[in-house]
């Protein structure tokens, strides 16, 4: 194959032949000489202080070599903020190892290094906490009441200790008077339960510390940059003393944007001068990271008798666990995102409870914002008769339209969205009975950042790109695309590789659907100079003006006047005389890119409910969403299926099961019950390309999106199967079972 | 505890090892024999990354003890292509882009060649029952189907 288009082309993976052969090194793959074997202790009550801890017993037994407790770890004082990121290291300290007091079921408490997992997971249970056990509380609703159980007395509300921490608002226009304008106002309570991002792959981690204090971290997460920073200030090793080298990464979602045990394992590391190596158990993962929020929400909506939606209030209260933080932005900035509305005010609320804190989980908030609005939505369609897509394309945002949480959109596709969902063959498909239609939109910001690339020609004329940004779902593909067409060579010869902390320029996350955006600036920026610098090399050669070489199709031409003058040179031909023309060649980027640009979808979801069991079975699913531009087609379509598949877990099955002291009951993924492959049938998708003006390739951050219309799509079309609206989720079987039998009871 | 001697036949060449009676072959297989392509999602059978044949039986080694492997024949992800050529399988996926993180991947393949090998013709339905133990978080599945049907229908069209 020899050709120069690229983008657009589904082309197999720079990485996937190890990830097929079982080849492919995760994080807990790797091993070194000398390793020894971190673990845990964890605090066996939700809230508790603790008052001393006393490790004599377990430091004496054969094969300890390291133990580390909240004093071994930097402390960031609870009243003085220390924002890195998204995150705020007073509360990373204190979710890494609990200091003052356990915070939750799970908490880290201790740890220590041994010569096998075995002795040290013994030495565990011989370390004695002497705990003050405090009053505690899990429910949301139950955090808010007045006499609840405070956690942390510094955070005031209302002049007052409580377990909310924080508030974010957006306001625009007016929105009593907007409701006086109404002909039809509806107003609706949604309840929805935290849930796991659900990642295969446990938190891993090996550390190795040398003779003179320098770390070497191999982990799976979401950003090396991210461990190296977090690891530094949580250590006080510099950042220059610590390469964080990124495994593969088995699944993230951003649940992997955060770090658990890399500090942990760092120390152990430096206090016994052995490779310490942390593997979680799955009960660890689920007891101790992640979830999103779960969330009480109101959201009123008034429209006029033709559709037009004249005022909206929405307030969203979003469970943070234990430590601030919940995506209060996601769920008040995205749920009226995808309209055009004069009248708007959301409100979000950041609570603290006694779970475990969460982490980003795609398109962090937005689900829990769009089940709520695209809910009433539907309800507003049935009462003044409109079909629930014609009424959403009635008041779509376009181009122009200035949203609540700020920006004014560029040229964007959500309404081509809706006109393709309105046409598809799916949205007429005849239903039987006791099956339904659903539909939903939604919204993501996207985002752009930090991104360093650096692109190098091989002696022999090839080339090797590097990123800094771990590959979760195909991006190496996706980059290897754009090299290959902006250099006109073929794509094989394109070798890209995710560099670590110590080889690349610091890259933020992999999250926000931001790698392709960014990285893609960053790697054009560089082989836009490579270009440049294989035309001066050709000028050299042919000794005339570099303006007068232009590069197309993989080869440097001689034009203008000297056209025709002399024999095109090929990538191959100026590799080979680099050295004559200036040296190696090579060029690197690091930005701070803008213009990301949000994310729109529209979903179209066919039910059938099964009512002697309960059962929500999904028949038919197509999401209609504007991906900017497809650089890698099955990857982009990837995210959209991944997306959806989640929300229809988050829908009708996950949960976390808490029992009456505190604790998780489904720790496992046997009771904590993710989409199977004979529960989902093919999940079709329909991408528009409406490019993103800001981008060199049109690129639009499309990982997130996907995730935030399945709630309500679900729900609607529950309601379009039995006449059944539901409020709450999830809406597994004994939930539907018992509002069928109100329901006909009531009849 | 007195550490066990257990000899096998590990893809097709033997192997000895020693192991503790309480050990699992996932454990076996990963920390004593650097076979690291079985993964461990959850070590309780219920999301089959661990896959591996056991006597041309699908098993979650994370279930199985490294003791039962005496005298048995274990096939894992690490012998499924024949040298550097990959099993059709394995090709498709890389073609119907069918892995994301990749963490799912080598018990996925090793699942759906256990179907492929009982059942040449699978129908959809059938594909997704026989994986119905293999997690995927990332994919929605639609794209695993989809290669291991196209696999079994290439596989046929040669025999
Ligand atoms: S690790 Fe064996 S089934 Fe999950
Ligand atoms: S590809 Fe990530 S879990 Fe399947």
């Amino acid at each position: 194959m020899n050709k120069n288009k690229w983008i657009g082309e589904r082309t197999i993976r720079p990485d996937g032949a190890d990830k097929v052969t079982g080849r492919a090194s995760f994080a807990a793959d790797t091993t070194m000489p000398g390793m020894i074997w971190g673990s845990v202790l964890r605090s066996p009550h939700p809230h508790a202080s603790i008052v001393n801890i006393d490790i004599t017993k377990a430091a004496s037994l054969p094969g300890v070599k390291a133990i580390v407790t909240a004093k071994d770890i930097v402390d960031f004082p609870f009243d003085t903020p220390a924002p890195l990121g998204i995150q705020d290291m007073r509360w990373m300290t204190r979710n890494v190892m609990a200091r003052e007091k356990a915070l939750f079921h799970g908490h880290p408490v201790a740890a220590v290094a041994a010569t096998s997992e075995e002795i040290a997971a013994e030495a565990c249970k011989l370390i004695e906490v002497n705990y003050e056990v405090l009053p505690w509380v899990i429910e949301l609703e139950e955090a808010i009441k007045p006499n609840a159980p405070i956690l942390h007395n510094i955070l005031e509300f209302d002049g007052k200790p409580s377990n909310i921490a924080g508030t974010l608002e957006h306001k625009k226009g007016d929105i009593e008077l907007g409701f006086q304008e109404a002909d039809t106002i509806i107003e609706r309570s949604f309840t929805t339960r935290p849930v796991h991002q659900g990642y295969i792959e446990p938190h891993a981690c090996l550390v190795s510390v040398t003779a003179d204090g320098k770390a070497t971290i191999w982990s799976s997460s979401q950003g090396q940059f991210m461990v190296r920073a977090m690891t530094s200030m949580l250590t006080g090793i510099p950042q220059s003393d610590i390469r964080a080298i990124p495994a593969e990464i088995g699944g993230g979602f951003g649940g992997k944007t955060i770090i658990y045990l890399e500090p942990i394992a760092t120390v152990l590391a430096q206090k016994s001068g052995h490779p310490v190596k942390m593997v979680m158990s799955r009960e660890d993962v689920m007891r101790a990271t992640g979830p999103t929020s779960g969330s009480m929400s109101k959201v009123k909506i008034g429209a006029k008798k033709d559709g037009t939606i004249v005022s909206v209030q929405g307030t969203f209260y979003l469970q943070a666990g234990c430590l601030p933080g919940s995506p209060i932005r996601g769920a008040a900035g995205c749920a009226f995102a995808p309209y055009d509305i004069p009248n708007v005010h959301s409100l979000g609320y950041d609570v603290v409870s006694n779970r475990s804190k969460v982490a980003a989980y795609r398109a962090p908030g937005a689900p829990i914002g769009a089940f709520a609005v695209e809910s009433v939505l539907d309800e507003i369609a049935e009462e003044i008769g409109m079909d629930p897509l014609a009424l959403r394309l009635k008041n779509a945002a376009r181009e122009g339209t200035k949203a609540a949480h700020g920006p004014v959109y560029p040229r964007m596709g959500y309404a081509e969205t809706l006109e393709a969902a309105i046409e598809h063959p799916h949205n007429k498909v005849a239903l039987g009975n006791l099956q339904g239609r659903g539909v939903a939109s939604g919204f993501w910001f996207n985002a752009g950042g930090e991104s360093s690339a650096q692109v190098n020609v091989t002696e022999d004329g090839n080339v090797v790109v590097t990123t800094g940004h771990p590959d979760v779902g195909g991006s190496r593909a996706s980059i290897a695309n754009i090299t290959a067409e902006l250099l006109g060579i073929d794509y094989q010869r394109v070798s890209v590789l995710i560099g670590d902390t110590a080889t690349i320029g610091y890259s933020n996350l992999t999250g926000g659907s931001r790698v392709l955006f960014a990285s893609g600036m960053a790697v054009t920026d560089s082989t836009e100079k490579v270009i440049k610098s294989l035309r001066e090399r050709a000028a050299i050669i042919w000794d005339i003006d570099p303006d007068a070489v232009t590069w197309e199709e993989g080869e440097a031409r001689p034009a203008g006047a000297n056209a025709g003058m002399f024999e095109p040179l090929s990538l191959e031909d100026i590799a080979d005389r680099a050295t004559e023309t200036g040296g190696p060649i090579g060029a690197g980027a690091q930005l701070n890119t803008a213009g990301a640009e949000g994310g729109f979808a529209t979903h179209i979801c066919d039910v059938e409910v099964d009512i002697e069991l309960g059962i929500v079975r999904i028949l038919r699913y197509t999401s209609f969403q504007d991906v900017g531009r497809a650089v890698h087609p099955s990857y982009v379509e990837g995210q959209m299926q991944g997306g959806v598949a989640q929300g229809i877990g988050w829908a009708l099955n996950e949960e976390y099961i808490y029992n009456k002291d505190g604790i998780v009951d489904n720790p496992g993924f046997l009771d904590y019950r993710m989409p199977v492959c004979s529960d989902l049938p093919m999940l079709d998708t329909v991408m528009i390309e409406i490019p993103n003006p800001k981008h060199p390739q049109g690129v639009r951050g499309v990982g997130e999106v996907p995730l935030v219309p399945p709630l309500a799509a679900i729900r609607n079309a529950i309601y379009n199967a039995l006449g059944i609206r539901f409020y709450s989720l999830p809406m597994s079987p004994p939930v539907v079972l018992e509002a069928l039998d109100i329901s006909q009871a009531a009849e | 505890m007195a550490k066990m001697h257990v000899s096998t036949t590990i893809n097709g060449e033997p192997e000895e090892f020693l192991c503790e009676p309480n050990e699992t072959m996932l454990d076996v297989l990963r920390d004593r024999l650097n076979l690291t392509g079985s993964k461990e999602g959850c070590g309780s059978g219920d999301c089959g990354a661990c896959s591996i044949m056991l006597n041309d039986t699908l098993v979650c080694s994370c279930l199985m003890l490294g003791a039962e492997a005496e005298g048995a024949e274990i096939k894992t992800i690490e012998g499924m292509a024949d040298g550097l050529s990959l099993h059709p399988l394995q090709q498709k996926f890389l073609e119907s882009a069918a892995l994301q993180c990749g963490i799912c991947t080598p018990g996925m393949l090793v699942a759906a060649k256990a179907l492929l090998d009982e059942n040449p013709d699978p129908t959809e339905t059938e594909v997704r029952f026989w994986l119905a133990g293999n997690l995927c978080r990332c994919t929605g599945y639609d794209k695993i189907v989809r290669a291991v049907l196209d696999t079994a229908e290439e596989i046929r069209g040669k025999a």
